[in-house]
């Protein structure tokens, strides 16, 4: 279905009129959302895969499509997304579409071996502040042509404009994949990554939760059987983790507070009350965000702590400028907060809008 | 605008051996590695270091003199060729290898940096920088950022941007921008993306870190031998369809055959309508696995195959490749590369219609190509002496972009717009689209001082040509300024 007209439509009425618009697939992203004072936008009735050509390694699909049905359309030609997007929730509407998996840019237990969001997005279609439908990249692996505000789309929680569609490049699935465990304290589970990150093995995802390590390996039969030997794996574990760690389905995320720590590459948590994945970058706590954190490291609450303070400096006043850029007249909801995070907050200044 | 204070306010700013003005002195950089363009600039700045190079844009802001960023002069879309009334901001002093975080597996390094010097520095580690621009002994890591520079491992392992973790830039306006950082989330927009790939229009590099992978336990390279260039094509999706991703997949005509044989003397069937290149990657087990079937699938799809494991057979096989673009130079005085994307399944028709376009012109196409990711490179060959042969040298190229666009690809894949593609451009986005480029590059630079021009063509420039439908004479948003 074909709704791209009425939502530029929508976004040029808003403009008109002075109002406030708050895009929203099917509202499965646990973070605060839409500003009371702005109107929600749904790209629900614009759905579809557009195109998908397996030899071609890309799928363009347009914003409403559910996730689920992208993952499963992939899945049937033995591919996959490489960044895994998580499908929060059920709402009553679905886990999570398509451009909502765009515009949020998360990604699952592979990202740092497949890539993130950014990494795979090949191209979009987009309804900028103005009203005018536009379109940046293609669906091409390598295209410099013009600035690439594809990626620049890609995880810009709907501060710059409404994502129509996107193309992102896709990965074969692996031939065969494993599960291991590891009984281990964090501390050990850190050293294990580092020396793991050092050799070219076929890990595709790493977890430690409550005194053990899960890594998954890729590929072909006799790949998973040589690295479980060179990295002493026995165990075997359930495989359905990973999707539960994904989509926060893992008892762990059954609490009030949970905060993701965003952490440099070689830097690694040792908490014992943490859940830390992506080699030790990423890191989640059943708590507010701590006070102190490493340096280079970022706390994002994703639900029950208030908002991170907007950043300051030249970065936030560059991202504003950028905004306006493309969307000067400041259409879509709370901008200053939307550019500086996923958390989208009502300010006071809404009522003259 | 004055030239003899904006050089006198460079000349007490800058160490003496920092700045060039003699005319002849500035000559060696009045153009890249697009040599059909030239322009001398005013000066060229050489800063050693951030304050200088922070300097130099104060002054160019203050006097409003244009600044062109350049790191190596390898580029080849013109991107670095100076500005005839302003500064050519060269990067090379600044060479550096900062930081290598072996347990990170990260580098930090200065703009002037080349390419390859980065794998080099790490390789005690194990470790490696993974794009490999055909120019990587030379061109430096600042230009990679600025073109988002690619190479013949991109399909596996990415281009720039999938590469680089951050970097800092500093601004026309005098700021320093921190952009994304050692991990692989970042708050807020993603600008670091935005940066890349930018030439040089939105500020200038002056710091980059890169993500270094493990090199590879294990390397294997099949070349394959077709009696057909639509053959070939087909193997590579067979390829890619059995869930196989080589590290590298390239392709070459037989023009380029015949010449890198007889330049580079590799090994290649000569009498070949194409050839494939594959090489894999990773463990031992996996490259044996990856290997058989990708051989079952070439000689299933009609090729006859040679085997490389051993280093010295694998850069053999890898040499010819490597010679294609040298070898040019026995075929015709000169040649004209170009870059165009293009979807894999259109390989056969858009080489038959390259090959017609190039009949009409009366020029000879040589083509490689990095199979794997649909990038085109048709070298287009030619004798500037001869009156007439480079205008059509150039029209062919435009045509050829069109043939690309028009298939669903790209007037660039991985050399950058530049000065060169600007006219394609106006073929490849709507007017509201070039407006909307223009509006980021305002965001960064609202006098439009850095590298002016380039990049992306003016909207009254694509309306001359022809090239974009303006409804009624009107431009969209007319109150905007336009640079």
């Amino acid at each position: 279905m074909d709704a791209a007209s009425a939502l530029a439509a929508a976004v040029d009425k808003a403009r008109r009129a002075g109002r406030r618009l708050a895009v929203i697939g099917h509202g499965s992203k646990p973070w605060p959302r839409a500003a009371a004072c702005a109107q929600p936008l749904s790209t629900l009735a614009h759905t579809g895969i557009v195109d998908y050509r397996p030899n071609e390694l890309v799928l363009t699909a347009r914003a409403g499509t559910p996730l689920a049905e992208v993952a499963a359309a992939v899945a049937a030609e033995g591919q996959l997304l490489p960044f895994d997007p998580p499908r929060f929730g059920p709402t009553a509407l679905g886990d999570g579409t398509f451009g909502g998996a765009i515009a949020s840019g998360l990604a699952g237990p592979a990202r740092p071996w497949r890539g993130g969001a950014r990494d795979a997005v090949l191209g979009v279609e987009v309804v900028n502040g103005l009203g005018e439908r536009l379109r940046f990249g293609g669906t091409v692996m390598k295209n410099v042509a013009g600035y690439d505000v594809s990626r620049l789309l890609t995880g810009s929680a709907g501060a710059l404009g409404v994502i129509l569609s996107a193309s992102v490049r896709l990965l074969p699935a692996p031939q065969e994949e494993a599960t291991c465990r590891v009984a281990c304290d964090a501390a050990e589970a850190a050293a294990l990554c580092r020396k793991w990150a050092r050799r070219p093995l076929p890990i595709t995802a790493t977890c430690w939760v409550a005194g053990a390590l899960r890594v998954r390996l890729s590929g072909s039969a006799a790949a998973i059987a040589a690295a479980r030997t060179e990295m002493a794996l026995r165990c075997e574990d359930d495989p359905a983790l990973w999707d539960a760690v994904r989509d926060h389905r893992h008892p762990f995320f059954k609490a009030a507070h949970l905060t993701r720590l965003s952490l440099p590459l070689g830097v690694r948590l040792t908490r014992q009350d943490a859940l830390i994945e992506w080699g030790g970058c990423q890191a989640w706590l059943t708590a507010p965000p701590p006070e102190t954190l490493p340096a280079g490291a970022f706390a994002t609450p994703f639900r029950g702590a208030a908002p991170p303070p907007t950043p300051a400096g030249p970065v936030a006043q560059y991202a504003e400028r950028l905004r306006r850029a493309f969307d000067p007249e400041g259409v879509f909801a709370a901008p200053s907060a939307a550019a500086a995070g996923p958390t989208v907050a009502c300010s006071s200044d809404c009522a003259q809008a | 605008m004055s030239k003899s204070r904006a050089l006198r306010r460079l000349a007490r700013s800058l160490p003496t051996d920092a700045l060039i003005t003699d005319a002849r002195a500035v000559r060696p950089f009045e153009t890249d590695g697009l040599t059909a363009i030239r322009e001398r600039p005013w000066a060229v700045a050489l800063p050693a270091n951030v304050a200088e190079v922070r300097a130099v844009l104060r002054i160019c802001r203050e006097e409003r003199v244009p600044v062109v960023a350049r790191g190596a002069g390898t580029g080849l879309s013109g991107g670095a060729r100076p500005h005839k009334h302003g500064v050519l901001l060269t990067l090379s002093k600044m060479n550096r290898v900062k930081q290598v975080d072996v347990d990170a597996a990260t580098a930090t390094v200065e703009p002037g940096v080349a390419n390859l010097a980065i794998s080099d520095a790490v390789r005690e580690h194990g470790l490696y920088y993974a794009p490999d621009p055909s120019s990587q002994i030379a061109c430096s890591i600042g230009g990679n950022v600025a073109e988002n520079a690619g190479g013949v491992h991109c399909l596996k392992y990415g281009l720039t941007v999938h590469n680089v973790l951050g970097v800092r830039v500093e601004t026309i306006g005098g700021e320093e921008l921190v952009l994304g950082g050692t991990g692989l989330a970042q708050p807020g927009l993603d600008m670091l993306a935005v940066m890349i790939g930018s030439e040089g229009m939105l500020g200038v590099i002056t710091e980059v870190t890169v993500k270094l992978l493990p090199l590879p336990a294990a390397r294997r390279v099949l070349l394959a031998a077709f009696d057909s260039l639509a053959a070939a094509g087909e193997a590579v999706g067979a390829i890619i369809a059995a869930g196989i991703l080589p590290a590298g997949l390239e392709m070459m005509d037989n023009l380029a055959i015949r010449a890198a044989e007889d330049f580079a003397a590799a090994g290649y069937p000569r009498d070949a309508a194409a050839i494939l290149l594959c090489e894999l990657d990773g463990s031992a087990a996996q490259v044996r696995a990856d290997g058989a079937q990708v051989l079952q699938l070439l000689t299933a799809g009609g090729a006859t195959v040679r085997v490389a494991d051993d280093a010295a057979e694998r850069e053999r096989l890898w040499k010819g490749r490597k010679a294609a673009f040298p070898a040019m130079g026995r075929l015709a005085p000169d040649y004209y590369c170009m870059d165009g994307t293009i979807p894999r399944a259109k390989l056969a028709e858009v080489l038959g219609e390259i090959a017609t376009l190039a009949a009409d012109q009366g020029l000879r196409v040589a083509n490689v190509f990095h199979a794997g990711d649909g990038n085109l490179h048709p070298l287009i060959l030619y004798d500037a002496s001869a009156p007439g042969e480079a205008a059509r040298a150039h029209a062919l190229g435009g045509a050829i972009l069109g043939v690309c666009v028009r298939a669903g690809g790209t007037v660039t894949g991985e050399h950058g717009v530049g000065a060169e593609k600007l006219d394609a451009m106006c073929e490849q986005f709507s007017a509201a689209e070039l407006a909307q480029f223009h509006r980021l590059k305002a965001a960064f630079d609202p006098l439009g001082l850095l590298n002016p021009g380039k990049a992306v063509p003016t909207l009254a420039r694509c309306s001359e040509l022809g090239g974009m439908h303006v409804h009624g004479g009107q431009l969209p948003h007319a109150h905007l300024s336009r640079f």
